[in-house]
């Protein structure tokens, strides 16, 4: 290979092979990521009878405000409900566990205390943990409590980020100079109103990556939900359009609303993502450093 | 925030005299423990506790008295259930096809997306955000959503892949006894290979550009940059994302769950984690925290094992 690369004229000859390559290569990419998507978006819009009878990946009659109609008028509308509980479980969650994550991150970075580094590896090892094996012991803690098909059953190990802790311990270190501290500590304030009006602030592109990644990871998540709830009306959306797709069988025009439900629940998200790209590489970058 | 710095420093040095500290000039225990308390307890109770419930509940076992229609009672029964999913063909059943779909999924998954990470990298590509974010998307979708989408589009009546497929004279059957398995792995592979070639690529940013120059002046293509050089420094974040898909493929539920719904060849128990929910369904709870606990044991032994393999090969 070097032998070859040495050579004056060759690099050139190269360079645009393999930039026609690497175009050729990432389009293909590109169409595999973005194919499913596409064909959600075109499925939603035809009506049922479409389905089947015509091209899935071309515009067929236009029905796609018939579709919503249908998807919210449910069952006396139970999807809207879905939806707001996504909402609820991870906007709250996420909030919740955001700033938690961000005080005891801080405290781990910038407080000397003994057994720091204990907690902080206990800590480290819980990102280890798969969460679906704790659903199962969950559920039995929980219906000894009575929490079992309550709100909290799904909101209260949601809080819980093992990842948003090492997250907000690099950033408040990086992020919080120590002599400010030192001056604010100086000026008589407590550590809290430390916290809160000034490592807070500095903290905030940081602590808006930590939330996104909770708040997606609760959005996302199935299986404790599953495992928790019964009561249709606590649904989370993922739970809800899964039982409904395990109808789809015996009632073949709830695949339309399956379909349209699935693009409804995935689109506001998708949005926000590209808006706020730049807070996802922040975490990312984070995460990889060890 | 230099500012700030400045001006911290200066209210510093003003008052250097009226310095007070107290035990070693951080805040009181107290102050800690009220910083660390409010992850700390939940952290606790629903990470901590529930890890050592699984463990005593996976000794407990459930004996009646009187034959079949006696009363039951709990009582402890050492390694019994452990051995019970030891002598489960079932449970062996579900970790081979996991430990077939991990063989398989994460070292392509994790090939493209390294290969994709490079390219971005490299002068080479227009369009670059495009498809990063294009990549990253599928991270915005849920699993089972993933699940439902590409299950349309495996479905032999509804799918356009089948019928392109059809026209080239192939008869593909994506949900058949030997295909549904690698269906699901395309969704796995479908939604995480843009989070990982995000982390690689992300850590391929922060290597100095001067490190290539030299490189370059030695005539090194682009080819051998990647692979000689850059490779081998991002290898902490190529763990780090093998860690986190072994952690994922261990867990693995909620893709051969939606599969199931459509295809009659993924059984109840075809991952681990269906098998613990199936039984846990039968209310075997103490059976269910016996393989709850296996897996987990399972998914540190591999995760703490590769980290340590790699980390001797790199001689760190």
């Amino acid at each position: 290979m070097s032998d070859r690369t040495t050579s004056t004229r060759t690099p050139v000859r190269e360079n645009r092979i393999s930039r026609t390559a690497a175009m050729a290569l990432m389009l293909l990419l590109a169409v595999y990521f973005l194919l499913p998507v596409y064909f959600l978006v075109v499925a939603a819009t035809k009506p049922q009878g479409d389905l089947a009878s015509t091209n899935g990946l071309a515009f067929s009659h236009f029905d796609l405000f018939g579709n919503l109609d249908t998807l919210f008028t449910r069952s006396d509308g139970i999807f809207g409900r879905w939806a707001l509980n996504s909402v609820l479980y991870a906007v709250l969650g996420a909030a919740v566990g955001t700033l938690i994550s961000a005080l005891c991150g801080y405290a781990l970075a910038k407080f000397r205390f003994r057994g720091r580094e204990f907690l902080f590896s206990v800590i480290l090892g819980g990102i280890l943990v798969p969460t679906t094996a704790l659903a199962l012991p969950l559920f039995l803690l929980f219906s000894a409590t009575g929490l079992v098909n309550t709100y909290l059953a799904v909101f209260l190990p949601s809080i819980v980020s093992p990842f948003g802790v090492y997250l907000a311990r690099i950033f408040a270190a990086s992020a919080v100079p120590q002599e400010i501290l030192e001056s604010a500590r100086l000026d008589g304030a407590g550590e809290f109103r430390t916290f809160f009006s000034v490592a807070f602030k500095l903290m905030t592109p940081s602590l808006v990556t930590i939330f996104l990644f909770q708040f997606v990871a609760i959005w996302n998540n199935f299986f404790l939900p599953m495992v928790m709830l019964q009561k249709e009306s606590l649904f989370p959306i993922t739970l809800g359009l899964y039982q409904w797709n395990g109808q789809t069988a015996r009632a073949p025009l709830l695949q339309e609303s399956v379909i349209t439900g699935s693009l409804v629940s995935i689109l506001p998200v998708i949005v926000v993502f590209i808006l706020l790209q730049r807070f996802w590489r922040t975490g990312l970058a984070a995460g990889s450093l060890r | 925030m230099t500012d700030l710095a400045t001006r911290a420093t200066r209210v510093v040095a003003t008052t250097e005299g009226r310095r007070r500290r107290h035990n070693g000039g951080g805040p009181r225990a107290g102050t800690i423990a009220a910083f660390v308390t409010p992850f700390f307890l939940p952290f606790v109770l629903f990470y901590l506790v529930p890890i050592g419930y699984a463990l005593w509940q996976s000794l407990l076992v459930v004996r009646r008295t009187g034959g079949q229609y006696g009363t039951s009672y709990t009582t402890f029964g050492g390694f019994e259930q452990y051995t019970q999913v030891f002598q489960n063909t079932e449970f062996w059943g579900s970790i081979g096809r996991i430990g077939l779909f991990g063989v398989v999924q994460v070292p392509v998954m994790l090939f493209v997306a390294l290969v994709m990470a490079l390219l971005l990298d490299t002068p080479l590509l227009k369009l670059k955000s495009f498809f990063r974010i294009a990549a990253f998307m599928p991270y915005a979708v849920p699993g089972v959503i993933a699940a439902i989408m590409w299950s349309y589009l495996y479905s032999p009546q509804l799918s356009p892949v089948v019928d392109a497929l059809k026209g080239l004279g192939l008869q593909p059957d994506f949900l058949g006894p030997g295909a549904v398995l690698w269906s699901a792995a395309n969704v796995s592979t479908w939604l995480w290979t843009g989070y990982n070639m995000l982390i690689m690529f992300s850590a391929l940013q922060s290597i100095p550009q001067e490190l290539y120059e030299a490189a370059k002046l030695d005539g090194a293509s682009n080819w051998a940059i990647a692979w000689r050089i850059k490779v081998p420094i991002i290898a902490p974040s190529v763990v780090l994302t093998t860690v986190f898909s072994i952690i994922g493929t261990l867990q693995l539920y909620a893709e051969p769950a939606v599969l199931r719904q459509i295809s009659s060849n993924i059984s109840s128990t075809f991952t681990p984690n269906m098998l613990a929910y199936t039984v846990a369904s039968g209310n075997n709870y103490q059976q269910a925290a016996a393989i709850s606990v296996v897996i987990a044991v399972i998914t540190f032994v591999l995760s703490f094992g590769f980290m340590r393999l790699t980390s001797k090969k790199a001689g760190l």
